[in-house]
């Protein structure tokens, strides 16, 4: 599925949309992971808690589940919390 | 994460601010004596600035890393190549990138600092950021320690690569009860730091804590033990409780390794060892600017000498010069007496300060002294303090100034 990756991971994909696989969100980031190693970490800490001021959305919804079951039409979109600054 | 720094150079003039300026002098060749490398970390990325072995001309490489938050960028001391970075921004979790060539390429870590998974129904602890880093003793090449926040101590055996708690403060149930919470840490988290390795012996280490206390382990990590005695604590709080103790920047001498020096929230304070009762030097600073500062810094042939940049710890703690008038303040003697060292510096309005890894010293003779501010300013003395010269303005706030010399 398609994902579109904020401006500060850009340094890991090289480009603002990426492919990848998954049937929850937490196997798309684990594919993102396999893909661009290292991303993964800066997303999501070792607590599998996602970090405070980074978004999650699919099809325009936001979410706060990592195991939100997703199609392979799906679009995920993850973006820098905005606060203001 | 790769990146394409600017270079050009400044050449030091004593008194005054010298601008960045167009490169005009072509690098020493490999024959020449080698030069002074600063590591600049800030709150918005890392600079080189690779200085001449006279000290008297600077070529800045940066930024690397623009944006990032880096609190902590050291050489290795052990081949004069590789560089650690500490690194994470405002939205972004923490890492740790790796130079193997000066600066050069930087590759991310492939497993930073971070804790365990917490067993199932317990919130469990995430790395916030790494705040410090010590390579290992000479005799471990590899070897890597880093200090974070919350507090921890972590361990890498293959030059930065990968990192495993080496000390698990939370999970001990006596250092659980020091550690205190996390309202007993400093506004942006206690941070673990000054790790030092003794020369001597590679399993001989202490670190302080920013809520804690300074602690000592000769085992090689497998026990550590408090060494507060003789620190005070803030009035009405009882010293016998370690989550009191607020260390902010230990310092281990190179030339006598059983002597340290601390500043601390409460002072200034040398320690002798065996001696396990810290005395405090900084009664000594005149009444007017106080004992009260981040950082430390030792001579690295000459233990009686130390330097510390105070600042104004008064009512509200404004963390600036005292009075707008900063000055760096030099102790000869084992911190009996202590001398301001101020020419060149500014004279009034300036209501900076200096952070507890912004201070440094290298090893030439006469010893040359560097500082970053808050302010942005890089200063440095070839002289050892007589005399300042700003040889970079306008950075993003200082968070760390390491020194190195580079293979």
């Amino acid at each position: 599925m398609d994902v579109l990756i904020p401006s500060p991971l850009h340094s890991y994909t090289g480009r603002r949309r990426v492919d990848a696989a998954g049937a929850t969100l937490a196997d798309v980031l684990a594919d993102l992971d396999r893909q661009f190693p290292g991303i993964r970490f800066r997303m999501i800490d070792e607590q599998d808690r996602m970090r405070v001021h980074v978004r999650f959305f699919v099809n325009g919804a936001q979410t706060f589940d990592l195991s939100s079951p997703l199609r392979p039409t799906d679009e995920v979109a993850i973006v820098q919390a905005l606060s203001g600054g | 994460m790769a990146v394409a720094p600017k270079k050009t150079a400044v050449r030091a003039t004593a008194g005054r601010v010298a601008d960045v300026a167009p490169r005009t002098r072509a690098q020493p060749s490999p024959r020449r004596r080698p030069g002074v490398l600063l590591l600049v970390a800030t709150r918005k990325g890392a600079w080189l600035f690779h200085g001449d072995a006279r000290r008297q001309t600077w070529r800045c490489d940066g930024p690397h890393f623009l944006g990032n938050i880096i609190h902590h960028l050291v050489l290795d001391p052990r081949d004069g190549r590789t560089l650690l970075a500490a690194a994470k921004t405002g939205h972004l979790g923490p890492t740790v990138f790796r130079s193997t060539d000066g600066g050069r390429n930087w590759k991310e870590a492939a497993r930073p600092p971070a804790f365990a998974r917490a067993p199932g129904g317990e919130p469990g602890r995430a790395v916030d950021h790494t705040f410090w880093l010590t390579p290992g003793h000479q005799s471990e090449p590899g070897v890597w320690y880093a200090g974070t926040s919350p507090q921890a101590l972590f361990r890498s055996v293959d030059g930065g690569v990968s990192w495993d708690l080496f000390f698990d403060l939370q999970t001990d149930p006596q250092y659980r009860k020091w550690l205190g919470t996390a309202q007993d840490g400093t506004p942006d988290g206690p941070k673990l730091h000054s790790i030092l390795v003794d020369p001597r012996n590679p399993a001989h280490l202490y670190f302080g804590m920013s809520g804690g206390g300074v602690h000592e382990t000769i085992d090689g990590g497998r026990t550590w033990q408090p060494l507060v005695a003789g620190l005070e604590v803030v009035e009405g709080l009882d010293a016998s409780n370690l989550a009191f103790h607020d260390p902010h920047c230990v310092q281990l001498c190179p030339s006598l390794p059983d002597r340290l020096y601390q500043q601390n929230h409460c002072g200034i304070y040398r320690i002798d060892r065996p001696s396990d009762t810290w005395e405090r030097i900084g009664t000594r600073m005149p009444k007017r600017v106080g004992d009260i500062g981040f950082p430390m810094v030792v001579h690295p042939r000459d233990a009686d000498t130390a330097w510390v940049f105070p600042m104004d710890g008064s009512s509200v703690w404004p963390r600036t010069c005292v009075g707008g008038i900063p000055a760096v303040y030099a102790t000869r003697n084992g911190g009996r007496t202590w001398q301001r060292s101020a020419a060149g510096l500014p004279q009034r309005d300036a209501w900076w300060t200096v952070k507890r890894q912004a201070m440094a010293a290298d090893g030439s003779d006469p010893v040359g002294l560097y500082f970053g501010t808050t302010g942005g300013d890089l200063w440095a003395s070839r002289d050892e303090g007589r005399e300042w010269t700003c040889i970079a303005r306008n950075l993003p706030e200082i968070y760390a100034v390491e020194t190195g010399r580079p293979a």
